[in-house]
C-alpha cells in the first residue's frame, strides 16, 4: 500500500484519470444556515486505482463519494468520471450515467428485502436493453463471481451479513460499470466476512481492473488500497 | 424479472394491506356499477311506452280512480282509434311473498293495442270452441273463456317455476281477499317492445266483479291513436271532457306517463349519483393512503433504486403503476361482479335491473382514474426523494 498523493492538477500520470476533481464545493443549507462539507476539493483518481478515504465522521467522505457516482450535486466545481463532466448533467441524465459506469457498495447492504438475491443482481439490468434470459443469466454469472452460485434464490433476510454484501458487490458490478464506490463496505461486518469482502474488492480491482474508491474507517481495510486519501474538515489533508 | 414483476413483488410485500384495499375497490365499483344499473334501468323505464299512444288517469293522482264509463266518452273523441283499461292490481304471492311482480286487469282492447309490443308464446286451448273479433290473437281464445285467466310473462313464469294450465293464488292488498287464477297464456316481449316479460295480465271483468262489487273504475285509461302529431291536441280534447267533473284527468304520452311513474320515487336517482360519487371518492382517499404508505415504507429503497440508475420519471411510474394495479384489479373485479351477480334482477314493476356493458366500462375506467390519481401524490414524492435523503434514512 503506498499513501495517496493529492493531485492538485490534471498530471499527466501513468494512468489515465478516470476520476478528476477541480475545486469541488459543497455546502449544504439548514434552515437559513450555510454548512460547508467541503470546500475546494481538488483530485484525481486514474483509471484501474484503488483509492481509500479516510478521515474522522463529518468531513465529508461519503459526500466526496456521492459526488463521484453521481448522487449528489456541487455547490460549485467540476466533477469529471472519465470525459463527463458529471456536474452538468441534469437528473435524468445523470441517472441514465449512474446506471452505466458507477457501481454502488453500501454499508448496510441495501438489498430489497423482497427479492432474492438474484433478483437483487438482476435490479439494474432493468434499466438496459436485454432479454430476460439474458439479465438472468448476466446476474447469475455475477453472483458465481462472488461465490454465491448456490444462494440464487435467497432472500435477504436467508443470508449473512457477508453473503449479504456480497451480494451487494455482485449488484454494484453486474452492469460492469468502470467505476465501484464502497461506502464502508466493511462497517458492519465482523473481522473474517470483511476479510473475505476486502479480497473480493482486491481482486475486482486487480483482475477486472475496476478503479475502486473506499470510505473506511478501518485501518486494515485501508492498507488494502493502493493509496489512502484523508479528508479532515472538508479538505484533503495528505 | 422484468418490471411488471417488480410492481407485483412490491403489491406483495405487504399482501394483507393490498388485498383489504383491493376489496374495498371491488366493493366500491361493486356499488357503484348497481346504481349505475338501477339509474339505467329508472331510465328504461321512463322511456318506455309509445309516443303513438297515450295515458289518461286521475289529474290528482294516479292512485285515483276514473269512473269506468269514461272509456266510451274518450273512444268518442276524434282521433282517438281505441281505448283500453289497464289497472294496477298490486297482491302478493302467499307462496312466495318477497318475490313482487307487477299485475294489470286489462280490459279485451288491451290485446289488439299491443299486439306489436308482445306475442303469445304458449296458450292453452280452449275446452269448447269460440269465435274471437277478429282484432284478437286466436290463441287467447282460453283466456277469452275463462273468467279468472290470465297471461304471464315468459321471465315471470321461469323465476316462479310456474307451468301453463296451473291455478296460481294471489293475497290482494287493494282488493282484499284471496284470488285464483288459472295461467292459460304466456307472453313474450316484441324487439322494440314497450312490456316487459316480468308482468301478470288478467281479465278486468275478473277484477270489476270480484273486487269492484260489478262497478267500473279504472286506474288508467290507454289511447291508441291514428296521428301522433295530434297527440298534444287529442289529450287537451280529452281533458276537457272531464274538466268540471268530480274526477278530472291528466292525459298525455304513454312515455311522459311511464317517466312520471318513475318520478313517483322522488329524488332517487340524484341522490343514487351522490351515494355512487361518495362512494367513489372515498375510495380515492383509501387508495391515496395506502400508496402514500407504502411508499413511505420504501423511501430507502427508493433511494437505492435511484442510486442504481432509475430516474425520477421511472420511480414516478413504478408507483402509479402499483396503484392501477390494486385500483384497476379491484375495479374489474366489482364491476364484472356488478354484470354478473345483479344484472337481471327483479326490480317489482320496473324492467328487470340492467348493468349496461356500458356501465361495466364505466366503472373500469373510473377505477383506472383513481389508481392514477391515488397513485399521484406518493409517485410525485418518490420522485422528487433526492437520493441523499434517501440513503440517510436507511442508515
Amino acid at each position: 500500500m503506498t499513501t495517496g498523493t493529492l493531485v492538485p492538477t490534471v498530471s499527466a500520470g501513468v494512468m489515465m484519470a478516470m476520476v478528476r476533481l477541480a475545486n469541488v464545493r459543497k455546502v449544504y443549507r439548514r434552515d437559513t444556515q450555510e454548512v460547508p462539507v467541503l470546500d475546494g476539493v481538488t483530485l484525481e483518481i486514474g483509471a484501474g486505482d484503488y483509492v481509500a478515504l479516510m478521515g474522522p465522521s463529518g468531513s465529508g467522505k461519503t459526500t466526496l463519494l456521492n459526488l463521484v457516482g453521481g448522487i449528489d450535486q456541487p455547490t460549485s466545481g467540476d466533477v469529471f468520471v472519465g470525459e463527463t463532466n458529471i456536474a452538468r448533467l441534469n437528473g435524468a441524465s445523470l441517472a441514465k450515467w449512474r446506471s452505466r459506469n458507477i457501481g454502488y457498495i453500501f454499508q448496510l447492504y441495501n438489498l430489497i428485502p423482497v427479492l432474492t438475491a438474484l433478483q437483487n443482481v438482476e435490479l439494474p439490468l432493468l434499466l438496459v436493453k436485454m432479454s430476460g434470459k439474458e439479465r438472468k443469466e448476466r446476474a447469475k454469472l455475477a453472483l458465481e463471481l462472488v461465490g454465491l452460485g448456490d444462494r440464487l434464490d435467497h432472500y435477504p433476510r436467508q443470508l449473512s451479513g457477508g453473503q449479504e454484501q456480497r451480494v451487494g458487490i455482485a449488484r454494484a458490478m453486474v452492469s460492469d460499470p468502470e467505476v465501484l464506490l464502497a461506502d464502508e463496505p466493511t462497517g458492519d461486518l465482523d473481522r473474517k466476512s470483511a476479510g473475505e469482502i476486502l479480497q473480493l474488492l482486491e481482486r475486482l480491482n486487480s483482475e477486472f481492473k475496476k478503479t475502486i474508491i473506499m470510505v473506511t474507517h478501518d485501518p486494515h481495510a485501508a492498507e488494502r488500497a493502493h493509496r489512502v486519501l484523508h479528508l479532515d474538515k472538508g479538505e484533503l489533508t495528505n | 424479472m422484468n418490471m411488471l414483476s417488480l410492481i407485483l413483488v412490491n403489491l406483495r410485500r405487504n399482501w394483507i394491506r393490498t388485498v383489504l384495499t383491493m376489496g374495498s375497490v371491488v366493493v366500491a365499483l361493486f356499488l357503484f356499477c348497481t346504481l349505475g344499473g338501477v339509474l339505467d334501468t329508472l331510465k328504461a323505464a321512463a322511456d318506455a311506452g309509445s309516443r303513438e299512444r297515450l295515458a289518461t288517469r286521475n289529474a290528482i293522482s294516479l292512485t285515483q280512480w276514473l269512473p269506468g264509463n269514461y272509456q266510451q266518452r274518450i273512444a268518442a273523441v276524434p282521433g282517438v282509434q281505441r281505448v283500453a283499461i289497464q289497472n294496477w292490481f298490486g297482491a302478493r304471492d302467499p307462496v312466495d311473498p318477497k318475490g313482487f311482480f307487477a299485475q294489470f286487469a286489462v280490459d279485451p282492447n288491451f290485446w289488439p293495442m299491443y299486439s306489436k309490443d308482445i306475442e303469445i308464446v304458449q296458450w292453452s286451448d280452449p275446452q269448447v270452441a269460440m269465435s274471437l273479433p277478429a282484432d284478437q290473437d286466436s290463441h287467447m281464445a282460453a283466456y277469452f273463456a275463462e273468467r279468472n285467466a290470465c297471461v304471464i310473462g315468459e321471465d315471470l313464469m321461469k323465476t316462479k317455476g310456474w307451468k301453463l294450465g296451473q291455478t296460481i293464488k294471489l293475497e290482494g292488498t287493494i282488493f282484499p281477499g284471496t284470488w285464483d287464477y288459472v295461467i292459460r297464456g304466456v307472453y313474450r316481449k316484441r324487439p322494440g317492445g314497450t312490456w316487459q316479460n316480468t308482468m301478470m295480465l288478467f281479465r278486468f271483468d275478473y277484477l270489476s266483479e270480484k273486487g269492484m262489487g260489478g262497478q267500473n273504475y279504472a286506474g288508467v285509461f290507454k289511447l291508441d291513436i291514428a296521428d301522433p302529431s295530434r297527440s298534444a291536441a287529442i289529450a287537451k280534447q280529452v281533458d276537457a271532457l272531464f274538466e268540471n267533473s268530480d274526477a278530472a284527468t291528466l292525459t298525455e304520452s304513454e312515455q311522459a306517463f311511464g317517466a312520471g311513474f318513475v318520478s313517483m320515487y322522488g329524488n332517487v336517482p340524484f341522490a343514487l349519483r351522490v351515494i355512487g360519487l361518495a362512494v367513489v371518492f372515498t375510495i380515492l382517499l383509501i387508495a391515496a393512503n395506502t400508496m402514500v404508505t407504502a411508499v413511505r415504507e420504501r423511501t430507502g429503497e427508493i433511494g437505492v433504486m435511484k442510486t442504481l440508475g432509475f430516474s425520477d420519471q421511472a420511480v414516478f411510474a413504478m408507483v402509479v403503476a402499483e396503484a392501477a394495479v390494486i385500483v384497476l384489479g379491484g375495479g374489474l373485479i366489482g364491476a364484472l361482479l356488478a354484470r354478473l351477480a345483479v344484472n337481471g334482477a327483479n326490480l317489482g314493476f320496473l324492467p328487470p335491473l340492467v348493468v349496461e356493458w356500458s356501465t361495466v366500462l364505466t366503472g373500469i375506467a373510473i377505477a383506472l382514474l383513481i389508481g392514477a390519481v391515488s397513485g399521484l401524490i406518493p409517485a410525485v414524492q418518490a420522485s422528487k426523494l433526492k437520493i441523499v435523503d434517501a440513503l440517510r434514512r436507511v442508515e
